[in-house]
């Protein structure tokens, strides 16, 4: 790594730690229903919602009330996009005419965004509508994300309350989070995000000349549009000149600014925050990152101030920083080491005052490789998924990075909202574990650990695993599974395992090379999504209702305290163990047997 | 579940007005009134018309023309309607026959060049759209250039030198010349 390299690393963590209190503070404010300021301005604008609505806000829920009314609401959105998609060809707002999305694509796209995965199974420019982008894509990184920070707010209070029998009122968890928190951060995010380049315009695709004429083999295609084959089956083409070049636009800011935050991911471009319309400088990157990661790591401070003891938040944040920290070494570091086979063919991959040198194939000049380490590492540990560079392209230990981080149930900062209560179930393991070492019965926060919490933390720890290795075992089996698989040997492995890590764990970013958008892979990644985010949020709401009816246990000589560093390495201990004992013969399978091979060929 | 499913209707209709129609719409009043030039595409004009996007880089294969990263976009490089990296991973052979192809292709613009090539000159951008080369990667170019068009090549190297936009506030980022921008000003130079 180059000095300016590490400096920015460092920059981009100190930040986003320092951001944590004050913005964490903030969010506590919002969901204690203390005062902030804003709630004066946008009060009247809320209390309307719960009145048109039906809503009363003052009326708490249970955790299978709440657990069926996050349901449903998703289960509506779902249906939403769907319809968007399927109907987009004569809706308004579509000025380059584009058609409607197959269904299966649709189904694809809809689970997607619902589960606040958002794997891009579509190329964005080509596919959706203005009007699909906005008002199905938009709504649900807003609303998708609400719901899981609702959901973890609702399991804090469970932790925090005692002898209580609800946990809360979704409804408005939902609206407060939007509203005040999810809202305003995007509008400014936005602008700002504008004022580096990226595009928010409402008119059709832009038309240039181009300096210089080109000339290019252009596809020959019968007036139907199919491809017309010579004798050898092969597509035929015929020279043409390349005079001007269309610019696809659209009212991107606005989008890209909650894909960010909402840790949603899924870009306005086909290339996501590769495009230069998507992230135009190395600001915009900067405050893209920053945004992909802020939430989830505040919301730690959140969860201290609503337990009452603000050290419980900095322990797991300081779990979460310790393990991103390593990793993102590991990922810049092999990114720099460049590719050695290229290295034989005379190539300058050193890093100099000049240039970044290093693997740079599928990534872009103006952020160099410690931005596209930076990237893949932070979107992978939350379940963000948006990028900035191809993860495919990346050298397999820098590709095996954002796969193991996905793998380890994106805990690592996570999901807005699911990151935080996915760790705190660890933390739950980790309390347990340590029980079994000592014969206690284990406590977190003062609420004893018992069979029924137990059972459901193992399903929140053991569903993801269980989606992602059979998911990847029948795909790399099945003829659909195998049809669109792109690079060849171990790599073509990595590429499948990748995506059902991705979509077994809400993440979204993938190696894209995987022709993923095919009636097989829709259907498969489709209900891995489904599973992996709603039977974590179920079991999740379960262990909620089950600690808020609980008394809270005075702490006692055999209490091991949560807020230490030997409760940071147990957590961290217990994260990694599960992580590399499930998902090491696979990833031996993939990226390490591809590292082995690429050194050979040196 | 009926006590549920008003508010689940209701409000999703209500937040999806407020965040999928008055969000964007109120995104695109106030940037279209800070920041036109840059909401609309950072458009460079020649002359009154757009000859492109100072974000989005274009096809060059002209010696006398500073070339860019190269791009995987089908079915011509630089196609800005439909971005795509190669997504070629490592080990894969076809990446070391592009990669190769395009070694050979500036070799044989510029003879007697030895020089080794910057790694961003012959990989594929992860966009396909990438306006940016290194400072390296142009330098390495401006031989050729200056030969093309019959000029000095300390010119050449100055302009080049000129056009090289350093980190933002000196630590983001990296070092980049815009490809588009510098073949203009090359255009506009008096031989």
């Amino acid at each position: 790594m180059t000095a300016n390299g590490i400096l920015q690393l460092v920059l981009y963590v100190v930040v986003l730690l320092a951001l944590a209190k004050p913005l964490g503070a903030y969010m506590a404010r919002v969901y204690e229903g203390r005062p902030f300021g804003l709630d004066r301005v946008l009060g009247p604008l809320e209390r309307l919602i719960y009145r048109l609505s039906g809503v009363r806000p003052d009326q708490e829920m249970s955790w299978k009330t709440y657990a069926i009314a996050m349901l449903l609401f998703n289960f509506a959105g779902l249906l939403v996009v769907y319809g968007l998609q399927r109907l987009q060809h004569v809706l308004p707002l579509n000025p380059q005419g584009l058609g409607a999305v197959s269904p299966d694509s649709s189904f694809n796209t809809a689970a997607s965004f619902a589960t606040n995965t958002n794997w891009q199974g579509y190329g964005g420019e080509t596919t959706m509508s203005y009007l699909t982008q906005m008002l199905a894509l938009t709504v649900q990184n807003f609303v998708s994300a609400a719901a899981g920070m609702a959901t973890l707010v609702a399991f804090i209070r469970g932790l925090a309350r005692r002898s209580a029998q609800t946990i809360g009122n979704f409804w408005v968890d939902l609206t407060r989070t939007t509203l005040y928190i999810l809202g305003p951060l995007a509008l400014i995010l936005a602008v700002v995000l504008v004022s580096q380049g990226v595009v928010q315009i409402f008119g059709a695709y832009a038309k240039v000349n181009v300096v210089q004429q080109t000339s290019y083999d252009e596809p020959v295609t019968t007036p139907d549009g199919k491809p017309v084959l010579d004798e050898k089956g092969r597509p035929q083409t015929k020279k043409s000149a390349l005079t001007e070049q269309v610019l696809a636009v659209g009212p991107a800011a606005s989008q890209i600014a909650i894909k960010q935050l909402g840790t949603n991911g899924g870009g306005f471009f086909n290339v996501n925050s590769a495009h230069p319309f998507e992230n135009a400088t190395p600001l915009s990157n900067f405050l893209e990152l920053l945004a992909i990661l802020v939430i989830s790591a505040a919301l730690c401070y959140t969860f201290g101030v609503m337990v009452k003891d603000t050290r419980q938040g900095w322990a797991v944040l300081a779990a979460m920083t310790i393990v991103f920290v390593a990793l993102l070494g590991v990922a810049a570091v092999s990114e720099q080491a460049g590719n050695p086979i290229l290295a034989k063919l005379g190539i300058d991959q050193q890093a100099s005052g000049l240039h970044s040198g290093g693997n740079m194939e599928g990534k872009e000049v103006r952020f160099g490789i410690a931005n596209s380490a930076l990237w893949a590492t932070a979107t992978t540990s939350a379940s963000n998924g948006s990028v900035n560079s191809m993860h495919d392209s990346f050298t397999p230990l820098g590709g095996l990075v954002p796969m193991w981080l996905m793998q380890l149930g994106e805990v690592i900062y996570g999901g807005v909202g699911s990151g935080l209560y996915g760790m705190l179930v660890f933390a739950i393991i980790a309390v347990f574990i340590a029980g079994l070492m000592v014969g206690r019965t284990p406590e977190y926060l003062g609420k004893k650990i018992e069979a029924y919490e137990m059972k459901m933390s193992a399903l929140v720890i053991l569903i993801p695993p269980a989606v992602v290795l059979i998911g990847t075992a029948i795909a790399v089996v099945a003829v659909g599974g195998k049809a669109t698989i792109f690079n060849p040997g171990a790599h073509g492995f990595s590429e499948v395992l990748y995506a059902f890590s991705s979509a077994g764990n809400n993440n979204g970013s993938a190696f894209a090379g995987l022709g993923a958008n095919t009636p097989f892979y829709n259907t498969a990644l489709g209900f891995a999504m489904l599973f992996a985010r709603y039977w974590l949020a179920i079991p999740t709401l379960a262990i909620a209702g089950s600690l808020a009816q609980k008394k809270i246990v005075p702490a006692s000589a055999g209490t091991l305290p949560t807020h230490t560093p030997l409760f940071v390495v147990l957590l961290i201990g217990t994260v990694i163990l599960v992580g590399a004992l499930t998902f090491f013969p696979a990833l031996a399978l993939g990226p390490i047997v591809e590292h082995l091979q690429m050194l050979a060929m040196k | 579940m009926l006590k549920v499913l008003r508010p689940a209707i209701v409000s999703l209709i209500l937040l999806s007005v407020l965040t999928g129609l008055i969000y964007p719409a109120v995104v695109t009043g106030i940037v279209q009134v800070l920041f036109p030039r840059q909401a609309n595409g950072s458009l460079i004009l020649k002359d009154g018309r757009p000859v492109g996007s100072a974000l989005i880089g274009q096809p060059f294969d002209d010696p006398k023309y500073f070339w860019g990263r190269p791009s995987a976009t089908s079915p011509f490089p630089n196609n800005a309607g439909a971005s795509t990296g190669s997504n070629l991973g490592p080990t894969n052979p076809d990446l070391q026959k592009a990669v190769q192809g395009r070694i050979d292709a500036l070799r044989a613009a510029d003879p007697g060049n030895t020089a080794p090539i910057p790694v961003d000159l012959v990989t594929a951008s992860g966009s396909g759209l990438d306006p940016d080369i290194s400072p390296a990667a142009a330098l390495y170019q401006v031989r050729r250039v200056a030969k093309a068009r019959g000029l000095a090549e300390e010119a050449v190297r100055r302009l080049v030198e000129r056009h090289v936009e350093g980190r933002q506030f000196g630590i983001l980022g990296e070092p980049r010349v815009n490809v588009l921008k510098l073949n203009l000003a090359l255009d506009a130079l008096k031989g």
